[in-house]
């Protein structure tokens, strides 16, 4: 028998602290994971809707949230006339309820929009979009939830409208989500003849600095942001992705406390078992060194059991109707590594006082007064 | 090394910052290979000796020598547990959970014996104590007599020079309690180790080469 040896059977010899320990972890970790990735996901999908053929994004200046934004359709044909400008598409962002779903994320967009390029057509025609009054087209999972299909009416807030096709986009939002003819939108927003934002794509990309500097002297109004730079000025981005750190390192305490807990408890019980430890020639190092092998093995079990807790949870939250398929979860390897080191530093954050308290045993006054 | 392989020259140690006067200036002599006996009534102050000797504890004044090690430094005490002496206790002080394999080998985890070499010494060691069919039960599972033996087990594998019995068989019927002390005093006899037993039993003092007779903090040999 060697030091793993003894410490692997003191955990297994006393399954409920261990299970106890792990839980922990394991919560924290899990919690983690799915806080991040749902909110990165989310964050990914928004940017993706932004992004796709666009190389700049046009919007009101100091708005807090893009659909609070609003670009006159003067400021984006001046813009679309800009001889750098490939093509300026403008989107009109809305959210309305329909029937039992609180929640309908709605787009309106022209015609040569590239989203509705992109998708994939599950049923009615690309080139009949906008061309038919009062229709719309519902992303794939929308249809599922408001049980539609081409040609049929659907509530949408306080109008009704006829569905014109059925689309897949591979993005979450969008396929939750209705798409409207930019005009349609207008109208039952109330915006007429406004958009939210100005997906921008240039001749060159080299002239982008000037590009922005000649819109932003024009139009004291608006912002011009190349995809990048929007996804880490958004202060929309920012806040998410601060909260889902905030919760996940909160969740991740309560497992570093809960390890601590778990291994002081455990020394402390412990306290003339150590103490024979040390008689039987024990060092104060390999004293420590078993209480934080403990900790350590805890902490590894408690990462991959809530690593695996976490995806799991992730694969239902995406197949929960309720949740109209907006869980996209955005799982990167830097991520895992991360949450795998937090977990590590605190789960053996949580055994350094413990360790530090049994290599300190004075082997006779231990078993004196034990 | 000097002609005695446990020296104790002017030892006090006291408790309670020095209310509780435990041993008084004990001084003993005792050669390697010798079986000897502290005997005194409880609370005499045997224990406290033994923990001297074996550097479980420090002394207020005096000087200790151990098979060449002074139990007073802090690295000769970590070398002293490790390789000179071996510990066995009234409680028997053997971990519960552990079965009675990895109760005997911790004294060779903490030293680093090679596994060969540790599981020879178990299967030597068991051999001895006539133990083997006990390998792999837990404490709860062995008599009062299997515990003990266990204990000196543990307390046999790293080859100690020394084995430091404390009321060995205080916690035993008579029956077991001779058992125990025969395997005790076979060692000695058998393996050469030096074997110090405090007891409060004369019987087993006089079974002894040498005894010395601790009261009120005093000790002093008895002639056999």
């Amino acid at each position: 028998m060697r030091m793993p040896t003894l410490v692997l059977t003191n955990l297994r010899r006393h399954r409920v602290r261990t299970f106890f320990g792990v839980a922990g972890i394991a919560f924290g970790v899990a919690a983690m994971l799915t806080v991040l990735a749902v909110v990165l996901g989310a964050i990914g999908m928004f940017r993706n809707i932004l992004e796709t053929g666009s190389q700049y994004m046009v919007f009101e200046r100091n708005v807090s949230d893009l659909f609070f934004s609003s670009v006159p359709k003067l400021s984006w044909q001046t813009v679309a006339g800009m001889p750098e400008v490939a093509s300026a598409q403008p989107v009109l962002f809305g959210i309305v309820n329909a029937p039992g779903h609180p929640v309908v994320t709605c787009f309106g967009v022209e015609a040569d929009n590239a989203r509705v390029d992109a998708a994939i057509w599950l049923s009615g025609e690309r080139e009949d979009f906008g061309n038919e009054p009062n229709t719309v087209y519902l992303g794939v999972r929308a249809a599922e939830f408001m049980k539609a299909d081409l040609g049929d009416s659907v509530e949408i807030g306080k109008g009704v409208f006829l569905v014109g096709g059925i689309l897949e986009t591979q993005n979450g939002f969008e396929d939750g989500g209705v798409f409207f003819p930019l005009a349609l939108a207008q109208a039952y927003f109330h915006r007429e003849e406004l958009a939210s934002i100005i997906s921008v794509n240039l001749n060159d990309i080299a002239e982008g600095d000037a590009f922005k500097a000649r819109v932003e002297a024009a139009f004291p109004d608006l912002v011009v942001l190349a995809n990048e730079e929007f996804a880490s000025n958004y202060s929309q981005f920012k806040i998410l992705t601060a909260t889902a750190w905030a919760v996940g390192l909160c969740a991740f305490l309560l497992g570093g406390m809960s390890v601590a807990n778990t291994m002081t408890m455990s020394v402390f019980t412990r306290i003339r078992e150590i103490a024979i430890l040390r008689v039987c020639g024990f060092s104060r190092r390999q004293a420590a060194l078993l209480i934080l092998g403990e900790g350590g093995i805890i902490a590894v079990l408690g990462v991959c059991l809530g690593l695996l807790s976490g995806f799991g949870l992730l694969l239902v939250l995406q197949y929960i109707p309720q949740l109209q398929g907006y869980i996209q979860a955005s799982v990167s390897p830097l991520m895992i590594i991360g949450i795998f080191a937090t977990a590590l530093l605190t789960s053996l954050s949580g055994s350094i006082y413990p360790a530090w308290f049994a290599s300190r045993i004075q082997p006779a006054e231990a078993l004196r007064y034990e | 090394m000097s002609e005695h392989s446990i020296t104790v020259q002017n030892v006090c140690k006291s408790f309670e910052n020095g209310r509780i006067p435990v041993l008084k200036h004990v001084n003993l002599k005792i050669r390697h290979g010798q079986r000897v006996a502290l005997w005194g009534a409880s609370g005499s102050g045997k224990t406290t000796l033994l923990n001297l000797i074996g550097g479980l504890d420090l002394p207020d004044a005096g000087q200790l020598d151990t098979f060449g090690l002074n139990p007073t430094l802090e690295a000769h005490r970590l070398k002293l547990r490790r390789e000179v002496v071996g510990f066995v206790f009234q409680l028997h002080n053997l971990i519960p959970y552990l079965t009675v394999k990895e109760n005997i080998l911790i004294p060779a985890i903490a030293l680093g014996v090679p596994h060969a070499e540790a599981e020879s010494r178990l299967k030597e060691t068991l051999e001895i104590l006539k133990m083997s069919h006990r390998i792999d039960h837990r404490m709860q599972d062995l008599s009062g007599g299997e515990r003990q033996r266990t204990a000196i087990g543990r307390a046999l594998i790293n080859r100690p020079k020394v084995l430091l019995a404390d009321e060995p068989t205080g916690a035993l019927d008579e029956a077991t309690g001779d058992v125990v002390f025969e395997i005790l005093r076979g060692l000695a006899k058998d393996i050469g180790v030096t074997v110090v037993i405090a007891t409060h039993e004369r019987r087993f003092a006089e079974a002894c080469d040498r005894i010395f007779r601790v009261h009120s903090g005093h000790v002093e040999e008895v002639a056999q």
